[in-house]
Order: structure tokens, then sequence, then C-alpha cells
């Protein structure tokens, strides 16, 4: 059996040649990302906002009626709602942002909660009751806390691990292509406006984990070859490196891919916006592992003294053989 | 680096063998075959969201426990120094402040005082429950230690979660859940339960009841001023009751708690088919509402639960033999929630629904066979890439990925863990990133063999290399997971827990398994060349 090549062999692509335009249109990416988030903020979820959310289906209906259940919804007090479609045509969920004095009287956020759906299904008889979250302003701020410290935690001890079992310099490196994902990411759901949960949460920690799996495995190339080529300029070693686990990172990527978009377009809906989040950063992450965190090491001054020290009696005598000294 | 002793092998196989067979109960439970009874079922728990139900999350107000506390604190007070042999006199005692500060009369028993009081002040525990200085020579002051509260706060808890379990228990629910989460709360999970508005209202009910003698002195416009004359406080009555929005004003002493019942049923008044509640005392109990009764025939006494006023009939007559019964403008349903609140006993402390979230059987189901399906398209998919790209060596890697699939659901159900919507995803994820592992020794044999090495060299080579690589990605992936399970609450949790055990789950059968099998062939093929 002839095997597929995804990446032929000996490529040899000049990455490293357009560092500089690309590394300002990553810059520019996260600004604008940053911009987003600051100017139009993250549509969040009950988790973060606090307030309720009614899931429902309409069971005899071909699509639920989003306009009509805004209106109804809306003349109940509580301001405008958000009407989503969720899933399925007759599938919508309902978001209510109940007002601080409401959400923080226990009894008030419940008899809001029941107010609505009982509106509801005395207004519509196919009313189906899928679901809902009440979540208090005092869990949402919680959730907002952790879920910052969360992230921060997380970038910081990854960057610290790179730092240890590489150079800082590469810890440098991988924590500006995470900051990059993340603030890319970010920007996403607020361009687009789609739901900011908990799910998103772990959506980003999964990205900020598998990313990194990118970063890595090219350092770690990088690394050897250092050692290896002691006199080979950074760019072109940093290059090669690249070159060579290219085939890898277009693998696993693509693996990543063909696993997660089935679940895309085929999967439950309240997973849709995790995984969406989880393919957009993978589609992020390869990219920085390349034009963020590779350009870095050569503005940051890596050379191959990095690793003199660690570099075992044997690879000298490899290195010595094959006559590279 | 390629020999496999066969004690080696056997172990392997050992290990594998154990975890899918753990994975057995839980597979056939997704594909709707039933488990025998007969056998042990460690199935994977499904979480909420995947089997339906409702998620409650509760929090005690511990400024309610430190006021009850400094409440108690102040008749214990006046009891000692009531019973002192002889009698020691205090006055203005107040609770401002959060504080408890009297007068003696004589200064000059501060000591005797202060030596009566020492057991309740240094408490039962091992911490200082109480602070006490003196002032101006005459006044004790009494001011909680931090400790005391918490100690008492975490008393409460203790006993609230075991009121709330008997109160869900009564309902008829299976298999609730019901932790304590940190220092002021319960989660309570009740799989399969649809409407939590009952089990809501019945864990926001305190249940103290109290009988209290009306004060038919108090003038009914200084009443509805909320002024109560001196010796007595203006309760509200109950919404359930006919008198809903007015108040009543009740004797502050003299009363008795219904914290003696032994039983508690709903049940009818046989006059008027009203729903009522019927009460048993313990003969302490008993003989305390006995003597109230006996005491004041003909007038009206109050009973109040929770703060509220059920109702205020008159006593018609002494009640011995220590039964009661409670109507107060009760629903059949109400009675009985009543009643089980009352079974259960008394909540030390309110408990408010600060999170809420229920979900439909119906979409539970769903989401299992919408993940399923994806699951199994997406798996397909990456099994075809694999073997086209690898031949050989991507049979092995799938092996490997069913055989790491088959582990995470047998580790998961052997550890109790429970799996949600998101921890789909995991799985997911996991299928995509487990053939990671063998793409980098993969290519790394390709490189290996392209410079020309031979065989098995390149082959030893490839997953040496590639080992350092793997070891340091799934480290970070394994920090980003522990953050998140730390950090991360419900659901999300379930994520974390997918994505850890497949970490290690997809090293073993990636890494290991797969050199295990490769070794083996090239032991009995000896092949000159890869393809590959």
């Amino acid at each position: 059996m002839k095997l597929l090549k995804l990446v032929p062999d000996d490529t040899n692509i000049k990455f490293l040649r357009w560092r500089v335009p690309f590394f300002a249109v990553s810059i520019l990416l996260i600004a604008a990302s940053w911009a987003l988030v600051l100017t139009k903020g993250l549509n969040y979820g009950v988790d973060f906002s606090g307030g309720l959310e009614v899931r429902a289906t309409f069971t005899q209906s071909a699509e639920a009626p989003v306009a009509d259940l805004r209106e109804k919804v809306a003349t109940l007090g509580y301001g405008d709602p958000v009407v989503q479609r969720f899933g399925e045509d007759n599938q919508v969920s309902i978001r209510v942002r109940l007002p601080d004095e409401v959400s923080a009287d226990k009894d008030a956020a419940q008899a809001a909660a029941n107010q609505i759906v009982d509106k509801l299904k005395t207004d519509y008889p196919d009313f189906r009751l899928d679901g809902n979250d009440n979540v208090s302003g005092k869990v949402s701020g919680e959730f907002r806390t952790q879920a910052v410290y969360a992230l921060l935690a997380a970038m910081l001890a990854v960057a610290i691990y790179i730092w240890v079992r590489f150079e800082w310099q590469f810890g440098v490196g991988g924590l500006f292509a995470l900051f990059h994902d993340v603030s890319l990411t970010l920007g996403m759901f607020a361009l687009f406006q789609l739901e900011f949960s908990l799910q998103i949460i772990a959506a980003i920690l999964a990205i900020i984990g598998y990313s990194l799996n990118d970063t890595i495995v090219v350092y770690d190339r990088i690394r050897e070859n250092l050692k290896k080529f002691r006199k080979m300029p950074l760019p072109e070693l940093l290059d090669l490196s690249v070159n060579e686990t290219l085939a890898r990172t277009v693998m696993t990527s693509l693996t990543l891919l063909i696993a997660l978009i089935p679940l895309l377009l085929f999967g439950p809906a309240s997973l849709f916006g995790m995984v969406a989040g989880i393919t957009l950063g993978i589609f992020v992450g390869t990219y920085s592992s390349i034009y963020m965190a590779a350009p870095l090491l050569v503005w940051m001054g890596v050379t191959s003294d990095s690793f003199i020290p660690t570099e075992s009696a044997t690879d000298k005598q490899e290195r010595l053989a094959r006559g590279e000294v | 680096m390629l020999d496999f002793p066969t004690w080696k092998k056997a172990w392997l196989w050992l290990i594998t063998g154990l975890a899918c067979l753990a994975a057995l109960p839980s597979l056939l439970s997704f594909t709707s075959v039933r488990w025998p009874e007969a056998l042990p079922d460690p199935m994977v728990n499904l979480g909420l969201d995947l089997a339906g139900g409702s998620h409650i999350l509760l929090e005690a107000d511990s400024k309610q426990v430190a006021a009850q506390r400094l409440e108690n604190m102040e008749e214990n007070v006046r009891g000692l120094m009531r019973n002192a042999e002889p009698r020691i006199r205090i006055g203005d005692v107040s609770t401002r402040g959060g504080r408890l500060s009297f007068i003696l009369d004589d200064p000059t028993e501060i000591d005797r005082a202060r030596e009566i009081m020492l057991p309740s002040i240094n408490g039962t525990g091992l911490v200082r429950e109480w602070n006490l200085s003196v002032e101006d020579g005459n006044r004790i002051i009494l001011t909680q230690t931090q400790e005391g509260v918490d100690t008492a706060v975490s008393d409460a808890m203790e006993s609230a979660i075991e009121v709330v379990r008997k109160r869900i228990d009564e309902l008829g629910t299976r298999e609730p859940t019901i932790i304590r989460q940190g220092d002021t709360r319960i989660v309570v999970q009740v799989p399969g339960l649809q409407d939590p508005d009952a089990l809501k209202a019945l864990l926001g009910e305190t249940a103290q009841l109290e009988f209290k003698l009306v004060d038919q002195n108090a003038l009914p416009s200084d009443v509805q001023q909320g002024l109560a004359p001196p010796g007595s406080e203006i309760v509200p009555y109950a919404e359930t009751s006919d008198f809903a929005g007015s108040s009543i004003a009740v004797r502050r002493l003299g009363g008795i708690r219904g914290d003696n019942l032994t039983g508690a049923q709903q049940s009818f008044e046989p006059q008027t088919n009203q729903p009522v509640v019927n009460i048993q005392f313990d003969s302490d109990g008993g003989r305390r509402f006995a003597k109230l009764t006996t005491e004041n025939v003909g007038k009206p006494f109050a009973i109040i639960l929770d703060g509220k006023v059920l109702s205020a009939p008159n006593i018609n007559e002494p009640i011995r033999g220590g039964t009661a019964q409670i109507s107060g403008g009760f629903s059949v349903e109400t009675a009985n929630r009543l009643a089980i609140s009352l079974r259960s006993g008394a909540l030390p402390v309110d408990l408010a629904v600060i999170e809420e979230r229920t979900v439909g059987p119906d979409l539970g189901a769903d989401s299992i066979k919408k993940g399923l399906i994806a699951m199994s398209i997406g798996s397909l998919l990456v099994v075809l890439l694999m073997i086209f790209t690898y031949g050989r060596f991507g049979i092995y890697a799938t092996a490997a990925l069913v055989i790491n699939v088959l582990m995470i659901l047998g580790i998961m159900a052997g550890l109790g863990t429970t799996l949600t919507l998101p921890g789909i995803a995991g799985f997911v994820l996991t299928i995509g990133a487990a053939v990671d592992a063998n793409v980098l020794i993969n290519e790394r044999i390709r490189e290996e063999r392209k410079r020309g090495r031979r065989v098995v060299a390149a082959v030893e080579n490839g997953y040496k290399e590639a080992s350092r690589a793997i070891y340091d990605a799934n480290v970070t992936n394994f920090i980003a997971g522990v953050l998140l399970f730390l950090f991360g609450s419900g659901p999300v949790r379930g994520f974390a827990v997918v994505l850890v055990i497949g970490l290690f789950t997809s090293v073993f059968t990636g890494v290991t398994m797969t050199r295990m099998w490769v070794a083996g062939w090239l032991r009995k093929a000896r092949p000159n060349d890869l393809n590959l």
C-alpha cells in the first residue's frame, strides 16, 4: 500500500523570512481582539453574569416563536431578554439578566424564574422545559474571579515549566504564544458575540494545553538542532526545525480537527460554543507556535551556548563522529 | 529498548485487560443493553447534564449562626447568674454590635461571675469560644472569637446536611448526592428530578416550630405599626394563612419550642375537611405542652413556623397526651411538606438557594446520542487517516486508540468519576490528541530512516527521541488539566477529569503498548525496510 504523505519530504519553507510582517499582523490582531473585548464586551452567559436561563423546546412547532418570546418575556419587567435559537429550529434559550437587587435576593430570583416559566407554560401549550439555570450574583462573581485566576495560573505555571525545562527565552516565547491564542479566542467571542460561559473557560484551558503542545514540539527540535548545528545562523536553524516538525504539526492539527468537526456539526447544541472555541484555538495555536514562539527566539538571542552545559558526552562524540565541529 | 520480556508483556496486558473490563458495564448501558443484576456494576456516573435532574447549591448564613449564638449566650448568662449561690444580680444586658455586655450590681463579684462563666467561655472543644473583658470595673463584655463562630458554623453545617438528607430521602427520589462544599455551602444533586420547586420549598423551610401565647393586651393599632408592648414581639402571619399580610403580638417568654417532636403526619380536620398536620411530642415536650395549655385555657396561642404565624387558635381545653394539631390554611401539598420538615427536624440555619441548574431527561439522552454519533464519526476519520498515513504503524496506533478510550471509561468507572456533557468533548479531544504521540514517533522514525539508519535503529531512535517531546507536551497539558479541575465547577470538572485521565492512558497505550507490538513484529518479521 502506498502511504499518504500530507507534507512532502524535505520541505524547505522559509517561514522566518516573513517574521517581521507576520509578527506585526499578530500584534495587530491581539490589539484588535482586546479592543473588541473592551468595547463590545463578551456576551456573558448566566455563569458569569448571574440571572437565569431557560432552555425549551416547542414540541409541536417547526420553529420557535423567537420574536414573540422576546416580547412576552420583556413584558414581565426584567429588561430585554436574550432569546437565541439553540440546536434545532424549535429549540430556544432565553436568558434574563436579573436586576442586581433581584439577583441578590434569593426569594426574588426564585420568584422571577417561576414567573417566567409559568407564563411560558400557559402561553404556549407545546412548551417543554428542557432545563433552566439560575445563578445568583454572588456565585457568578465567584465564577468570574475563579476563571481569571485559572487562566492566569495556567499560563504562568506552563511558562515556568518551559523555562525550567528549556531556557528563559523559550518560556517567554511560549507565554507570548499563549497570550496570542487566548487573546484571539476572546476576540472571536467578542466579535461574534457567542455566549461566554464556564465551558468556554474550559475550552481556553484546553487550547492552552494543546497550543503549547505544538510549541513544545518545535522548541524541542530547536534545542536538539542548537546542540547539533552550533554554527548555523539562528533564523536558518529555526526554519530547519519548523520544517522538520512540519509533518507532525500538520498531522496532529488535522487529527484534532477531524475529531472535533463532527462534534461541531452533529454534536449536542450545548457543546457548540466550547467545541467552536477549541477548534478555533487549534488554528491559532498552530499558527502561533510558528509565527510567535519561534521568531521571538531570534529577537531574544537564543544561542547554542545556552545548552552547552546540558550536552552529554555521547552527543558530543556523535557530533565529532559526524565531523560537525 | 525494544526488548520486552514475557513478564513485562503479561503485566501490560493484565493492566489493559482489567481497565477495559471495567469499561464494559458502562459501554453496554450506553447501547441500552441491560447489565445482569447479579454482576457487580461499577458504571460511569452520568452527570446531571446527561442524566437529567437538578443541581442546587445552598448557602448558609454564617452571620445568622453568630447571632443565634449570641442570643443563646445571653440566655445562658442570665440563667447562670440567676442560679448562682448566692444569686448574682446583673443589669443593662445588651447584645448590640455583636457582643454581649452586662453590668454587675456588685462589682466585687466580678471574679465569682467570671468563674461561673468559664466553662461556657472555653467551650467544649479545644478552641476558646469567647473573649471576656471587663470595663469600668463592673461591666463584663463577651465577644465571640472567630474560632468559636467557625466551630459553631461548622457544627450547624454538619447537622444541616443531616436534616437536608432526611428531607430529601422523604421525597423518595433516587440516589441524591448531598455534599458539603467549602465552609458554608451544600451541594444537592438529585438525578431524574425534573421539578425542583418542591425540593427547594422543602429545603427553604427551617421548620423551627414554636408555640407562644398571644398578647391580648396589645392594642391592634400599635401592632399594625409594629409596636409591641414590653415583653412581647410582633410576628407576621404566614402567606398561607387567612390573615396573610397582618401581624400579631405574642409573649416572648413562656412559650415552648417544637424541638421535642417524635412525629408529624399530614391528615384532615374531620369537620372542615381541611388539610392539617398532626404532631406528637416526646414525654418531656408533652408535659410542657400540657402545662402551657392547662394554665391558659380560653386564651389564644400562636403556632409559629420559621418566625411566621400559621394560625392562632383558642385553647379550648388542656391538651394532654402529647399530641396536637396544626392548622393554617394548608393545601394537601404544603401540609405534607410541613410534616416532612417537622419529622426531619429543624434546620439549625437558614439555607438559601444560590445556584440552581435543571436539565430535562429528554435533553440528556439526546446529548448522549449526538455525542456518541459525533465521536464515532470522528474516531473513524482519525483511524482512516492514521492507517492511510502510517500503514502498519497506523494500525498499531488505532488499536492503541481503541484501548485508550476503553481504559479511560474503565478508569472513570473504577474511580467513580462523573461523565458530563463537556466530558464528551473531552473524549473527542482525547481521540484527536491521543494519536499525537504516535504521530511524533512515526514521523521521527521516518526521519531516522531518511537519514539512513537501519530499521531497528530507526525505530529505537524514533521512540527515544520523540519521548522527550511527548513528555514535555503532556506535562503542560496536565498542568492545564489540573488547574481546570481545581478552578472549574460541576460539568467543567468532568471535562478536566477526562482530559487528565486521557493524558496518562494515551501515553501508556500510544507509547508503551505500540512499542510492544512494534517490537514483537520486528523480531518476528525482521523486515529490511519499513513502509512508512
